[in-house]
């Protein structure tokens, strides 16, 4: 089995956010830059279909130079081979569509995304990349097996799960759940050494356009101060949700 | 060339986010100079969605579509857009149709762009402004491709009344039989109880909680308010509560108008994922907690204390307003 982990290079989660450039930019300034975290759990799952079922596991991105960091570690964590499309990740159909151009030359069986980027939110590269390649496709994937040809997924409904099946090739966009938080590897110095031996391909893009902008950016505005209520009058608590914030 | 909107049904009724995207599918149609049309699959009727601006529901009758399929809905959301010759098309932010919607962007070569939180900006160029770095900030985003595709978050237009009467038409989509490569074998879902997606309130716990056990006072009051439950990312990766309760930045998001967090500190991932509810109450021990800095009401004291009171009062109040 030939596998595809699709990276997207994060600000970590606990980043403040900036905009620059008269608010058209996010500002990098002192960002931390790490795998998407809904990328890595899919990454994880990855190398247990590696170290179980004998998978071939390969990475890929769509970022400029300074994402490599990012690929290196997911190298480290034991992917055996990175590709990076080298251009901006302008929107989610142009990310598709270059990772779509890879996934058929790489003739993968399984590409594993993640549900979304925790920084453009767009959780459509997946889907798309999917259905340009006439593959199957899953979302809120929370767990995923494959026997043979054949795939069983879960995916996280509203108010529940639902199991699905399904046959390779297939594309999942993945989520806490297909492997636990406490699952996640760290890459210790045996992996990091082995990173720099791996191959890291630089591709350069098809010549697809973006069909979005992000014209402005703006920041959420100022939070007003918190009213304390005291802990032996929640009659009041009640009285303020009810007659001034009507909510109950 | 009608503005088209996906609205969502279960068991033949309309769902509760169908009125919201009704609502702005005609705010878009009205810009547009134009009329909003509906497309419905096993829905029973047009239901209420004349009062919410629709002209006209396509109604899609087949079995092989009562349950979900993500592929087969956006063929069918695909073939009434060209029926419709719709450049528009709305959608909401449920689970099914953010598994869908990027399968009708491919299919239509659409621009799409979801977490939208108010009308458009302007129509020409089609500028709408969205949620970004999960809820840390937003971006207007113009949209450039000959269909639009719009994904509306939850609970931000809001509903708005517009009376028009409905016609319904019924629309019988061609599918092959490629349409269905996957199956789904068992559902399992809460039922009778609200969701974290659609619940106008949210209770939620944290690690101050100290343990499982203690969920039971968190459950009483979500049932006294006809909440949903949820809880902080520590205490699902814990195991003491199911991953699909985790909200915040990796978890899911809420946008209700009532959020009460109860012995949660409020992480930033945390208050990013939540920060779309309309009002926020704090419990928590701890005065220097974070949360008091982004919630509108708060109360330092220990939950084992204010819930139970919280829980009776309440009670006492729902007793005088029934």
């Amino acid at each position: 089995m030939k596998i595809l982990v699709c990276l997207s290079n994060v600000p970590d989660t606990t980043s403040k956010i900036n905009f620059t450039d008269g608010d058209t930019k996010f500002d990098t300034n002192g960002v931390q830059f790490v795998i998407n975290p809904n990328d890595e759990f899919g990454l994880t799952r990855a190398m247990w279909f590696k170290e179980k079922q004998g998978a071939t596991v390969h990475v890929a991105t769509v970022g400029e130079a300074s994402t490599e960091p990012t690929i290196r570690k997911a190298l480290a964590i034991g992917a055996d081979e990175a590709i990076r499309v080298n251009a901006f990740p302008v929107d989610g159909f142009f990310v598709a569509e270059q990772l779509a151009e890879i996934v058929k030359n790489g003739e993968y069986d399984l590409v594993i995304a993640g549900r979304e980027s925790i920084d453009y939110n767009g959780g459509m590269v997946p889907g798309i990349m999917a259905t340009l390649l006439g593959m199957n496709f899953i979302n809120t994937c929370i767990s995923l097996e494959i026997e043979g040809n054949n795939a069983t997924a879960t995916r996280e409904i509203d108010g529940g799960k639902e199991k699905i099946a399904t046959t390779l090739p297939l594309v999942i966009g993945g989520q806490k759940g297909l492997v636990a938080e406490s699952d996640l590897r760290i890459p210790n110095m045996r992996g990091i050494m082995m990173a720099r031996q791996k191959k890291l391909n630089v591709v350069e893009p098809t010549s697809s356009k973006n069909v979005t902008t992000d014209v402005k950016f703006e920041k959420p505005a100022p939070k007003g101060k918190v009213t304390l209520v005291d802990a032996d009058n929640i009659d009041e608590l009640i009285n303020l949700l009810h007659n001034e914030a009507k909510v109950i | 060339m009608s503005v088209l909107v996906y609205t969502e049904s279960e068991n033949g009724k309309f769902k509760k986010n169908a009125h919201e995207v009704a609502s702005y599918a005609y705010e878009v149609a009205k810009q547009l100079g134009t009329t909003a049309t509906a497309i419905s699959i096993n829905a029973n009727s047009a239901g209420d969605l004349g009062d919410f601006g629709i002209s006209k529901v396509l109604i899609v009758s087949n079995e092989q579509l009562k349950t979900f399929n993500a592929k087969a809905y956006a063929q069918v959301i695909a073939q009434a857009a060209e029926k419709e010759t719709a450049k528009v098309i709305i959608l909401s932010s449920s689970a099914d149709t953010k598994f869908l919607a990027p399968i009708l962007t491919a299919q239509l070569k659409a621009g799409y762009v979801p977490n939208v939180v108010s009308a458009p900006e302007s129509t020409s160029p089609f500028k709408v402004k969205r949620t970004v770095f999960s809820n840390k900030g937003f971006a207007i985003t113009e949209i450039s491709s000959d269909v639009k595709i719009v994904g509306v978050s939850n609970n931000a237009f809001g509903s708005a009344e517009n009376k028009t009467t409905a016609t319904v038409e019924s629309f019988d989509p061609s599918l092959g039989d490629d349409t269905f490569t996957t199956k789904s074998i068992e559902i399992d879902k809460v039922v009778g109880k609200a969701t974290i997606a659609d619940a106008d309130i949210v209770v939620s716990g944290g690690r101050g909680l100290k343990g499982p056990e203690n969920w039971g006072m968190i459950e009483e009051l979500a049932e006294v308010l006809g909440a949903a439950t949820a809880c902080s990312k520590p205490v699902s990766d814990l195991g003491w509560r199911p991953h699909g309760e985790h909200v915040g930045q990796t978890g899911k998001p809420v946008a209700s108008n009532l959020y009460i967090a109860i012995g949660i500190s409020g992480a930033i991932q945390h208050l990013a994922g939540v920060s779309s509810s309309k009002v926020k109450v704090v419990i928590n021990t701890d005065p220097e907690a974070p949360f008091f800095k982004a919630a509108d009401y708060g109360v330092v004291g220990d939950a084992f204390e204010v819930v139970p009171k919280l829980i009776e009062k309440l009670k006492e109040f729902k007793a005088q307003n029934a």
